[in-house]
């Protein structure tokens, strides 16, 4: 699936919720079933800054595509960080580098996007284009 | 004596235009007050006033608006020196805030006695703001920073702080209240401990200014500082009271206008207290906020404010106390204006946001005071914070809304 049908796929899911007790409880459930960082790359190098809650991200690249894992010690923070990886992990760097984020609006949780929001989504977002970057840096060369 | 009555209680809520608000569709809850709290109207009307009305530089025209706001803007000087018993308004100077206030202290008291090897004592609680700049002069002048740890419950060790002062550090520097504990310090026996060294002392006053009457001249600090925002003043105000022996002493810290005398291009001579500490145009409308806040506090009466929060926060606290899997953070014999706590299996920063989803706005995070965090061996807490207008249904609500987050959340 493009990111854009996995965004929609996402934006449906959450369409079904009508108040937010039953959203955070879908992002917490998400949050347990986030792809887990491999432990030994749970260090200072892959701490996302930023965030009130530890968040560790690592990125593989893999025939041209990306695949992320990540982990948090706060749940809710998990719950997002697996949304993004839905959204983001096995597309190609080009993909990712020209993806917006809108289905986070869309879905309710647009208080999530400000920068100085403690969970630092925007950090997430911006730590795995940067990998993206990398990766297309790489290729490119 | 008691709190307020439910009708004082209400009278008082309705002087602050921010409570009536909704969050999500629900009313809003403010437990976020140890970061600053709600502002009455009167306090917003005389900013308002001054900006509309009485607009001007103070202490340089000639020109009836600057003389009237420079009397206004010096009789918050005495006011300010009234409220925290000062024996002369010379002795109160106005900065940004807390921090700058001891930043300049750092600075300036820094200059007059502090050479090479000298320490400052400090407590395991310290806001950052309390920490950093002493911490930063002690390594300027390779001097170690001394600080009195704390206990399980979250207070100082009487005995090392007494052992501390023997090390005589050229300066004692402790909070009143602790920010991310509670913990009310027990200041006047620590200065007259720190006196019986012959060492001067400052007093962190941002938490306490707002919930109990303060007598600088009754504690013989020779330092305390304070903010307007945490007292239902302005933001971009605060005090620095300090005794005159050490102001007359102290060098300026920062130059420009207002705090000079006669000027040559090659020599300067500075102005008297209190002005030699207060370079350039000062926050005139901050300061006349400060003033109304202060009037706020005295017409509400400060004491029956102590006792109101007091009953609420004990309230909470032994209702939190319920909770399975809660673990209060602090637990001092003598507990002022904040619970901090986390939760088995959870995350502060889940509690936090699922919190705010249901209308109360608490703090989480480590509060500016990581050492602390670091003590109890936490990430950070989720801290609530009383003020003068919460009430014990608030209460009730936010520790409904705490054991909902955690069954969430387990």
């Amino acid at each position: 699936m493009t990111i854009q049908e996995i965004q929609e796929q996402i934006v449906s899911e959450f369409s079904v919720f009508d108040d937010w007790l039953d959203k955070y409880n879908y992002l917490i459930e998400m949050g347990k079933e986030v792809p887990r960082i491999d432990e030994r790359f749970k260090t200072n190098n892959h701490l996302i800054s930023g965030c009130q809650s530890r968040v560790w991200l690592h990125a593989e690249n893999r025939e041209s595509k990306i695949y992320f894992t990540a982990d948090s010690d706060a749940v809710i923070t998990k719950g997002i960080v697996n949304l993004l990886i839905r959204v983001f992990s096995g597309q190609s760097p080009e993909a990712i580098l020209d993806a917006d984020t809108n289905f986070i609006e869309q879905i309710g949780l647009k208080e999530h996007l400000s920068p100085t929001r403690s969970n630092g989504l925007v950090s997430m977002v911006k730590q795995m284009k940067l990998y993206a970057q990398v990766y297309k840096l790489k290729q490119d060369n | 004596m008691n709190g307020f009555t439910a009708s004082e209680l209400n009278e008082l809520r309705n002087q602050f235009p921010a409570l009536h608000q909704s969050i999500y569709g629900k009313p809003l809850i403010y437990l976020d007050n140890a970061a600053t709290t709600q502002k009455p109207q009167l306090v917003i009307d005389r900013i308002t006033k001054y900006y509309t009305f009485e607009n001007c530089n103070i202490h340089r025209g000639v020109h009836y608006l600057s003389q009237e706001a420079t009397a206004a803007y010096e009789d918050v000087r005495a006011k300010v020196a009234g409220f925290i018993h000062a024996a002369k308004s010379e002795e109160v100077i106005f900065t940004r805030g807390t921090t700058e206030s001891i930043n300049l202290i750092a600075s300036s008291f820094g200059k007059l006695l502090f050479e090479t090897g000298d320490s400052v004592l400090i407590t395991g609680m310290e806001h950052h703001s309390n920490l950093v700049p002493w911490q930063q002069l002690c390594k300027n002048h390779n001097g170690e920073l001394l600080v009195a740890e704390l206990d399980e419950r979250g207070e100082v060790s009487m005995e090392q702080y007494g052992k501390l002062l023997e090390q005589k550090p050229k300066l004692v520097a402790i909070t009143h209240i602790s920010n991310a504990l509670g913990t009310v310090n027990p200041i006047k026996e620590m200065i007259a401990m720190a006196h019986a060294n012959d060492i001067p002392v400052l007093i962190d006053g941002a938490q306490s200014v707002a919930h109990m009457r303060i007598d600088v001249q009754e504690l013989d600090c020779d330092f305390f500082v304070f903010s307007g925002h945490k007292m239902y003043g302005p933001m971009g105000v605060g005090v620095l009271y300090g005794k005159q022996k050490w102001l007359e002493q102290m060098p300026p810290w920062q130059f420009g206008g207002e705090m000079v005398d006669q000027v040559s291009l090659h020599e300067t001579t500075f102005n008297q207290l209190p002005f030699k500490f207060e370079a350039g145009t000062p926050n005139v409308a901050g300061v006349l906020g400060l003033g109304a806040a202060i009037d706020f506090l005295q017409q509400t009466d400060l004491e029956k404010i102590g006792l109101h929060e007091m009953i609420i926060l004990n309230y909470a606290l032994e209702k939190l106390k319920s909770i399975p899997g809660i673990r209060i953070i602090g637990n001092a014999a003598e507990r002022a204006g904040v619970i901090s706590f986390v939760v088995e299996g959870t995350h502060p920063s889940d509690i936090g946001t699922l919190l705010d989803k249901m209308g109360v706005a608490v703090r989480t995070g480590h509060h500016c005071a990581q050492p602390v965090m670091t003590h109890f061996n936490v990430p950070g807490t989720v801290r609530a914070s009383f003020a003068a207008y919460n009430s014990l249904a608030e209460a009730d609500i936010f520790v409904e809304a705490v054991q909902k987050a955690v069954n969430m959340l387990c």
